[in-house]
């Protein structure tokens, strides 16, 4: 008969942390945990050597990602961490590199970067956390802030409509775009090994229960109501029609979740002759 | 990727050569192997040149979509360990502060050509200024100290690039050539020596092995922590936040004020290594006139036709403008009479000479658009004469 | 235990369930339930202690001592990296 749970002072995966930063700064509930857990294993588990593995970040709670990640990490400005990571791309091909950041930075400071990124089809992994508001500083509005919604600088409702990510990727030709949530972790996990294969611009939007700054002011409760709604009303359809796959939490409408684009293009630098 | 037929790196030999080029042709000597940029006049020659050079040479070019891009992009290859360059001109300068700010913190090793134009704001595109002088102090939040070069001539283009790289190496920052459009603009001798004769001062590398040591603290006597590269297994944490000596975030007053102090010390404890400047007939000079850039070639000539007509008047031309050397211009007011200061900006220099001399300092001023004329500074001259 | 149907896999006797040792870290716990409530098997509870932070832990809930089939699921939605599980019966 086994025992009940063991207490320990480590876990198998804090090699590949700096533990000694634990526990992270994010609130309780925060989906950031989970999704920074996926990311940890499946690199584990890719074939690409851990040394060749680097991840880069901006401003925002999903900025503070790579300080808990015992590779080569660079948190650097708000809405600069494409191009930091066409940098070392082009610099040394041989690094996977893996830009990890939030709506805000990515989509509103940073959006011409992922432009143009895109464009180029570059060889990089972006992980795109979407909490729907800019959480680090307070909850204030983002790009992804469905209409109505109350934010700290809209607290008569937002007057502007959101980004619908996964369409705006797909049209600018991204090779594989992909949505799941902080609570489909073992989609997420592979999504995540899948882009780690792919060459190209790879795409992953992950949706993460932020409670202090937007799921409480607009009553949608702690991260783990937030988690149960994912459980309700997130379906899986790869071949969805990526112009309706909008998200308003509060609407109840389905949230369309999966692997919607996985195709090639020529990269960045190829092409025929 | 890019293909292209090799060619050689260093162009030995005397050539007839635009400033523009001939920085771009200095930074291959120095060993760039990575450029991202954004076209802008007066700058676009430098960039269009490595667009075609950096291929034929083995290094990587990109042109990024703005000059913010362009500055992350040359931090990203720099931690790749590429000696990395961008070059624009007064608007995108403007862009880039906060990411400069970032290479400055982060003591990322890289290049930041600016051939200032008239400003401020769209200004005069094809004109010269030499407005910015102050900016590369002072133009990101925060204190940090700037090493910055003005070259006064296309051979200097060349040479001050190829030292530009090496200082950024050894002191870990970004550092500035801060050209004019004149400068960069004039074609004239440019001789390139021999490859072997150009120094190349790397940055230090790690003494320790991955996991063994703190990538963020200075051993004794070494100017700059050691940098690792990405790809070697450092695991490096590098952040834009105020850090320890592992690279991790820290909010702490204490250790901010010993990081910023750290990165001041840095280069003002070594400023009589970094800085530079060419003394003209100011051996027995009663009016030393200051300046660089074009201007100082004005300067040059006015000091000339002044000796001819019996005035003493002396040249200090200034080869780089930070750090500042304001001791010298101390020591100089114990045997000159008066400072004339001529620049094609409103005054920037001038108030940094009035700080370290209670001589008058008469300033010949423009807001940019010509190059100054010997006959403006002469009159200066006469003046105090 | 096979419940009984027309179909049964041909060698369902001899397979062998997982079963899970379950290890956690109760310092590095934030109450955030994630791992309670989604257990598949129901094996988790919220501890009646609180950890220094004031936090209850996940615990093994009383009678659910040999329900973890080790699915690694609390594993990896786990935002604090403080609770894994081992297969006690997987092969070494």
């Amino acid at each position: 008969m086994a025992p009940a749970e063991q207490t320990v002072a480590s876990h198998p995966l804090d090699e590949l942390l700096r533990a000694d930063r634990l526990p992270h700064i994010w609130c309780p509930g925060c989906g950031l945990g989970p999704i920074m857990n996926c990311y940890v294993q499946a690199m584990a588990a890719s074939a690409i050597p851990i040394n060749q593995h680097v991840v880069v970040s901006g401003i925002g709670c999903t900025g503070r990602v790579p300080g808990y990640i015992k590779i080569d990490s660079f948190h650097t400005t708000h809405g600069r961490s494409i191009p930091f990571a066409t940098g070392l791309k082009l610099a040394n091909p041989e690094l996977e590199v893996t830009v990890f950041s939030g709506d805000g930075d990515l989509f509103a400071i940073g959006g011409n970067h992922i432009l143009h990124a895109t464009r180029r089809n570059l060889d990089l992994n972006i992980i795109c956390v979407n909490n729907f508001n800019y959480g680090m500083t307070g909850g204030q509005l983002g790009p992804t802030t469905p209409k109505g919604a109350r934010t700290s600088t809209t607290p008569q409702g937002n007057p502007e409509d959101a980004l619908n990510l996964v369409a705006l990727m797909g049209s600018l030709g991204a090779v594989y775009v992909a949505r799941w949530s902080a609570l489909h972790v073992r989609q997420l996990e592979q999504s995540m090994a899948r882009a780690f294969q792919k060459k190209g611009l790879t795409f992953i939007e992950v949706l993460a229960p932020c409670p202090t700054g937007f799921g409480r002011p607009n009553e949608l409760g702690e991260g783990l109501d937030e988690m149960h709604l994912y459980q309700e009303e997130c379906i899986v359809d790869d071949h969805a029609d990526l112009r309706d796959c909008g998200i308003d939490l509060r609407s109840h409408k389905p949230l369309v979740l999966g692997n919607f684009i996985d195709i090639e293009r020529a990269t960045y630098g190829e092409w025929e002759t | 990727m890019i293909q292209a037929a090799q060619a050689p790196t260093v162009l030995t030999g005397s050539h007839f050569m635009n400033g523009d080029i001939a920085c771009a042709e200095g930074a291959l000597a120095a060993g760039c192997t990575f450029f991202a940029g954004y076209p802008i006049t007066p700058s676009t020659e430098v960039m269009e040149h490595l667009a075609r050079r950096l291929p034929e040479t083995g290094g990587r070019f990109i042109q990024m979509e703005d000059e913010l891009a362009s500055m992350n992009c040359i931090l990203g290859a720099a931690w790749a360990g590429k000696r990395s360059m961008t070059a624009t001109s007064g608007p995108g300068f403007s862009l880039m502060q906060e990411n400069i700010g970032l290479g400055m913190l982060t003591e990322t090793p890289c290049v930041v050509v600016n051939v200032m134009r008239g400003g401020p704001s769209t200004g005069l595109p094809t004109l010269i200024g030499q407005a910015d002088v102050m900016q590369a102090k002072w133009g990101s939040h925060g204190d940090y100290e700037a090493i910055a070069y003005v070259p006064s001539s296309p051979q200097e283009m060349f040479d001050l690039t190829v030292k530009a790289f090496n200082a950024a190496e050894i002191y870990r920052q970004p550092v500035f050539v801060l050209g004019d459009e004149a400068v960069g603009h004039l074609t004239e001798r440019v001789v390139i020596p021999e490859a072997s004769a150009i120094q190349r001062l790397e940055r230090r590398r790690p003494a320790f092995a991955p996991g063994e040591g703190r990538i963020y603290e200075v051993a004794n006597g070494d100017i700059a922590p050691p940098m690792p590269i990405a790809g070697e297994g450092y695991a490096i944490h590098m952040t834009g936040l105020t850090h320890d000596t592992r690279g991790y975030p820290v909010t702490s007053a204490e250790v901010h004020d010993a990081l910023v102090r750290r990165l001041r010390d840095k280069i003002q404890l070594n400023a009589d290594k970094i800085m530079e400047w060419e003394e003209y007939r100011l051996d027995d000079a009663g009016v030393c006139v200051i300046s660089f850039g074009s201007s100082a070639r004005s300067a040059r000539h006015a000091i000339n036709i002044a000796r001819e007509s019996g005035l003493s008047a002396g040249l200090m031309r200034l080869i780089t403008v930070w750090p500042f050397p304001g001791a010298e211009i101390a020591r100089l007011s114990d045997r000159v009479r008066a400072f004339v200061v001529a620049e094609a900006n409103l005054g920037q220099i001038a108030t940094q000479v009035e700080r370290f001399t209670s001589r008058p300092v008469i300033g010949v001023h423009h807001g940019g658009g010509e190059m100054l004329r010997p006959d403006q500074i002469l009159a200066a001259i006469r003046e105090v004469a | 235990m096979v419940a009984p149907s027309a179909r049964r896999p041909l060698d369902s006797l001899r397979q062998v369930l997982p079963l899970g040792q379950l290890y956690t870290i109760p310092e590095r716990c934030k109450g955030c339930k994630f791992c309670i409530e989604f257990c598949p098997k129901d094996v988790l509870e919220e501890s009646t202690e609180i950890n220094i932070k004031g936090y209850h832990y996940p615990i093994v809930a009383s009678g659910k001592e040999e329900a973890c089939v080790s699915c690694g699921f609390c594993q990896l939605v786990c935002p604090e990296f403080a609770i894994y599980s081992v297969d006690t019966r997987a092969a070494t």
